[in-house]
């Protein structure tokens, strides 16, 4: 053995700590390199599922811009609120963004494309853990409840009916949950206020923010 | 589909039984598949088993993901045997083990993601489940790595046949399908494997919720040990005492 003096014995402290240290690098080195491997694939990967939940809240005929191509901050009370614009020519068309509500088993993330006048153009439920065949009728694929909201306005229904029928609303509750339709009728509800309450700078400044884009080739990420 | 990839490395093993010293690749297939089960015999990874079975197809793909995790720390922790003395070694087995979780975890986010959105919460547990360290431990670290690798492809598939199997009863029962949303896991040409058992099915909740869960293992160990004593009766002895193990 011409191992060095410090590791030859195999019960010293010497070799142990070697062996633990060499695994260790040896380990360090395996991860950054499926790191390295790894990352551009994951993130097309999650900017192949936004694109695809945002096709479903914003239809294809009424922009003819990429949605994720440049995103807008919008700072509101709660941090930024990441928004998509759906571009027809200069003119915003709908924007989408991200709602959350308090579900029965923790926060429903709720997908919202909204109209230039504010009218719901679609919601998708991006991630929940309700209870599987009762909560998760909000899910598009087992239900069409959330069709439901198409073409909504704070105007429509009038904001006293905007909730669950046991609460005076005009939306259905589920057999055997409430709270969870409850939660994405809150929700939703909260993103048309959110969009009233920023209207201008949504709608306006996509007009400039685009035209600078256009000027610039490879502008691309605008931070409000 | 797991039957078949168990097959082809046991063969290429089979030749080289004459020139090894001797090994006992059929006593490993048995361990492994039935008589020290993982789960059945073991009575391991029951955390991990008892999230994911809800459908067939997540069984499926946690229980592949563990048996890529079980070959290869089989494979690593055989051929640093040498070198890993008896203090540190389950330091070194659990950094093995929590690298090759973490390497298949970012491997199928970026190459099954779909599947990876509904698994990916389960396969950092891998790290946990306990039988993975156990065979580093009982067997990889005392075997040679052709005879660990096989080990670890064994209790692999033995733990993956229990999670598909307890997977369909769950899915059949609670939901009427059977291998629902297959094509995510094995591509579109396996998209026949999705079946509808019972069309306008309403579903049976508690087999989908961990409840029923624990009702179909239950169910499924009452089983094994009645076939354990049913067809051969000299079996008998080595029955009662795999519980034990």
């Amino acid at each position: 053995m011409n191992l060095p003096l410090f590791m030859r014995d195999r019960d010293g402290i010497g070799y142990q700590a070697t062996l633990l240290g060499a695994f260790t690098l040896a380990a360090a080195a395996l991860l950054v390199t499926g790191d390295l491997v790894t990352r551009g694939p994951i993130a097309e990967r999650e900017a192949e599922d936004l694109r695809a939940s945002l096709t479903e809240v914003i239809p294809a005929a009424l922009h003819d811009n990429d949605l994720l191509a440049n995103p807008m901050r919008l700072p509101v009370a709660d941090g930024p609120l990441t928004v998509y614009r759906a571009l027809a020519g200069l003119d915003v068309a709908g924007v989408a963004f991200e709602v959350v509500g308090q579900g029965y088993a923790g926060p429903i993330r709720v997908l919202l494309g909204i109209d230039a006048d504010g009218r719901v153009l679609g919601a998708r439920v991006l991630a929940h853990a309700e209870t599987p065949g009762l909560g998760d009728k909000i899910e598009v694929a087992r239900d069409d409840w959330i069709l439901d909201f198409d073409g909504r306005s704070l105007a429509d229904p009038a904001p006293a009916r905007w909730a669950v029928k046991k609460d005076g609303g005009v939306f259905d509750q589920f057999s055997g949950a409430t709270i969870t339709p409850r939660a994405v009728v809150d929700a939703i509800k909260g993103g048309l206020e959110t969009f009233a309450a920023h209207r201008d700078a949504l709608t306006a400044s996509a007009v400039l923010q685009t035209q600078t884009d256009q000027q610039g080739t490879d502008a691309r990420g605008t931070v409000r | 589909m797991t039957a078949d990839t168990g097959s082809t490395p046991a063969d290429q093993d089979g030749a080289e039984r004459t020139d090894r010293a001797r090994t006992d690749w059929a006593r490993i297939a048995r361990d492994g598949l039935w008589d020290n089960n993982v789960v059945l015999a073991q009575s391991l990874a029951l955390c991990p088993l008892l999230a994911v079975t809800g459908t067939a197809t997540n069984g499926l793909g946690l229980g592949l993901a563990s048996l890529v995790v079980m070959v290869l720390s089989g494979v690593l922790v055989s051929a640093a045997r040498g070198l890993i003395t008896p203090q540190v070694r389950i330091p070194v087995f659990v950094l093995i083990i929590a690298t090759l979780v973490t390497l298949v975890d970012l491997a199928m986010n970026a190459w099954l993601h779909d599947l990876h959105k509904i698994l990916g919460l389960f396969i950092p547990l891998i790290v946990t489940n306990c039988a993975i360290l156990g065979r580093a431990e009982a067997f990889a670290s005392r075997n040679r790595i052709a005879p660990a690798a096989f080990d670890g492809l064994m209790m692999g598939v033995g733990f993956t046949l229990v999670l598909v199997a307890l997977g369909a009863v769950r899915e059949a029962l609670g939901s009427g399908t059977l291998f629902a949303n297959a094509s995510l896991l094995l591509g579109d040409a396996m998209a026949f494997l999705e079946t509808t058992l019972i069309p306008d099915y309403r579903g049976f909740l508690l087999m989908i919720l961990p409840p029923g869960g624990f009702l179909a293992l239950g169910f499924l160990l009452a089983g094994q040990r009645l076939l354990k004593r049913l067809p051969l009766p000299k079996r008998r002895a080595g029955a009662a005492a795999a519980p034990s193990t």
